[in-house]
């Protein structure tokens, strides 16, 4: 390269040619600090840039688990349903959309404004969970500024037959009563999240990864069995309603298993709909509501007698014409008896005789019997709310108290309690746990009585139900029954009520071979009528059991032949 | 090494090519997963309400209203029911 072959040509200065050099070399020299400062300064920033622009988090909603019976049955189901939500600054509608709106959402068009005109707020909700179709129609309308969000809404297709055992969620899908607050953790899912990758067309085309995993709740099998629930349901109801009583309740237990089958209270409510709630029909009577439970409790206080070897089935007694008088009270028997065998005693509810049997007994076995039977403590079924009853420590047993307590006055106890307390009776001696899941076979208990005085027990509470005891009623046709009825004077101010009793019947059935026991509860029955144990509550037992034998194909184990029930009074009456 | 280099230049821009139609054929089979993961996840709703509506069909309030009183049924009499005991060991 050299300009000597064209000798013509005017030789620039030097510079010239070296001042473009230094130009270029300035201006590939700015490109590189530049590249330099994009690809090694700012990288992450850029990348950042460039991922929003085809990147999407997407949450990933979870769905609540579903609540079914023993058998698959749901009792709880969720389903979407449409939130609808505005900005209202955003809302530009006419007032024949928001006429339209209005109607379609069912609310005021003077509300629909009030809330339009919070212009200051970025969110605020109109309706929440309408129906899908409804949502869709909202949408059709159009209207700039309306949003919809996807929810999940509780169902409960069993309504007030389930309502206190399953109880409720709230607006935002948590439990807030029943199962559904108890299995909270198990039933609730936790949303989750993920990275992805969308094209030009909104697609999702690539999964980048999960920020947070979610997980969907778990169904939960419970041991109820909805048509035995039914049933006590509809039993109960009937009963409440015939005996114009407050309230009722009825527990119904698997007696291998100790799976709750049935747990039902009167007044319910309707789950699904819970607009006017009152306490009453809120609580779970049978769980959280203790009561002295009366006569139902003398079994308890014969079997430790029995098992201290103090008395046998046919030691005889003297209870005075049902008058007996301690520490200036005295204790009344509905009828009058003179002596009593001890399996008499429960046949015909003796308070005297339950009260002389047990002033023979040291009041700290007393209290040991009562507690390992788990009196003053909650049963433990992980249900919110859970009575544990009113058991007071020995210690403080004054004489009179000692022998309230032997026919069930001066203690308190939930129904659910009685229920499993009776399971001693009917399980050879052995305590079993209760469980509210489906279990998988029989379970071992606690052995609180020997299986000689548990089935000597077992005989007495046979005789109760024969004719000549306290509930004939409780009888069905083709099984043998055994059970006892209690009557007790409700507590008020610090004394009883003369007017307002607690009927109640504990039983279990077939006798030769215990497989259901059921417990029933009637608060306050009208007094006029009858109030009594063995004829309010003991046939609601009776209906009810039949029905849970006769499902579970239980073979009969008495004759089939029409019982032969007492004239109306005829029956021995319980004291308490 | 000419004719290598180009070789090599060619085998490299096979590759390349391999590469983006594999990426996306598997940015379609994707999102044909993801489209059929929504229709699984539609047909569980579905499915739920459809359990619902059977749970309320099968009310057994109303199942027991209809049996008596449409189709006149009543519980049989205890003594022409027989129960028949399954023998021990027999399979269900």
């Amino acid at each position: 390269m050299s300009f000597a072959a064209a000798p013509a040509v005017v030789r620039l200065p030097v510079w010239r040619a070296r001042f473009v050099l230094v130009i270029f070399l300035a201006g590939f020299a700015v490109l590189v600090a530049r590249s330099v400062y994009l690809q090694a300064m700012k990288t992450q920033f850029l990348q950042e840039k460039g991922e929003a622009r085809f990147s999407r988090v997407l949450e990933v909603p979870a769905t609540r688990g579903r609540v079914l019976d023993r058998n698959g049955e749901a009792l709880a189901v969720s389903t979407p349903v449409k939130s609808i939500w505005v900005i209202p600054a955003d809302v530009e509608a006419g007032g024949e959309a928001k006429k339209k709106l209005s109607r379609l959402l069912g609310i005021d068009t003077r509300e629909l404004a009030k809330k339009l005109a919070e212009t200051d707020r970025d969110f605020v909700y109109l309706k929440r969970q309408v129906s899908p179709d409804t949502a869709d129609k909202v949408d059709a309308l159009g209207i700039p500024g309306v949003y919809e969000q996807r929810e999940y809404r509780r169902y409960y297709p069993a309504g007030e037959v389930t309502a206190h055992l399953i109880g409720f969620t709230g607006v935002d899908d948590t439990g807030q009563e029943g199962i559904e607050l108890a299995y909270q953790s198990t039933l609730g899912g936790t949303p989750g999240s993920r990275r992805v990758i969308k094209d030009r067309l909104g697609r999702i085309v690539e999964d980048v990864g999960s920020i947070r995993a979610g997980q969907d709740g778990k169904d939960l099998t419970l041991s109820i069995d909805s048509k035995i629930q039914s049933l006590a349901y509809s039993a109960l109801k009937d009963a409440v309603a015939a005996d114009r009583a407050k309230a009722g309740a009825i527990v119904a237990l698997d007696v291998r298993t100790g799976e709750v089958l049935a747990l039902a209270n009167v007044p319910s409510y309707n789950p699904n709909n819970r607009s006017r709630l009152t306490g009453a029909q809120l609580r779970n009577r049978a769980l959280t509501d203790s009561f002295e439970p009366g006569s139902t409790l003398k079994p308890f206080t014969i079997a430790l007698a029995l098992e201290l070897g103090r008395v046998t089935p046919s030691t005889r007694l003297q209870t005075d014409g049902g008058r007996y008088s301690l520490g200036g009270y005295t204790i009344h028997d509905a009828h009058k008896d003179g002596v009593l065998t001890v399996a008499q005693v429960i046949q015909v509810s003796s308070n005297v005789g339950a009260a002389k049997i047990a002033l023979e007994l040291p009041r700290q076995r007393m209290w040991e019997m009562f507690n390992r039977a788990g009196f003053g403590t909650p049963p433990q079924l992980g249900f919110p709310g859970e009575s544990g009853g009113k058991l007071r420590p020995w210690k403080s047993w004054r004489p009179i108290e000692q022998a309230t307590m032997a026919y069930g006055h001066g203690i308190a106890v939930s129904l659910m309690q009685l229920a499993h307390a009776y399971t001693i009776f009917a399980r050879d001696g052995e305590l079993v746990p209760l469980t509210l899941l489906r279990a998988s076979g029989p379970v071992q208990g606690e052995q609180v009585i020997s299986a000689h005085t548990a089935r000597e027990v077992r005989k007495m509470l046979e005789l109760a139900v024969e004719p000549g005891g306290t509930g004939p009623r409780a009888r069905i046709m083709g099984w043998t029954v055994a059970g006892k009825t209690g009557t007790a004077h409700k507590q008020q101010d610090g004394g009883y009520a003369p007017d307002k009793y607690i009927s109640s019947f504990v039983g279990f059935a077939p006798a030769s071979a215990p497989r259901i026991l059921i417990a029933v509860m009637i608060d306050e029955p009208d007094a006029r009528r009858d109030y009594y144990g063995g004829l309010v509550a003991a046939p609601v037992f009776a209906q009810v059991m039949q029905g849970t034998l006769r499902m579970l194909n239980v073979p009969n184990d008495a004759p089939l032949e029409p019982l032969e029930m007492p004239g109306k009074g005829d029956e021995a009456k319980e004291g308490t | 090494m000419a004719k290598l280099n180009l070789l090599l230049l060619l085998v490299l821009v096979v590759c390349a090519l391999g590469l983006v139609t594999s990426q996306h054929r598997a940015r379609k089979l994707f999102s044909e997963l993801e489209h059929e993961e929504g229709r699984a996840r539609q047909l569980d709703v579905e499915y739920g309400q459809l359990q619902l509506e059977a749970s309320t069909w099968g009310l057994h309030s109303r199942v027991e209203k209809i049996a008596r009183d449409t189709l006149k049924m009543h519980v049989p009499d205890p003594r022409r029911v027989v129960v028949v005991t399954r023998p021990a060991g027999a399979a269900r």
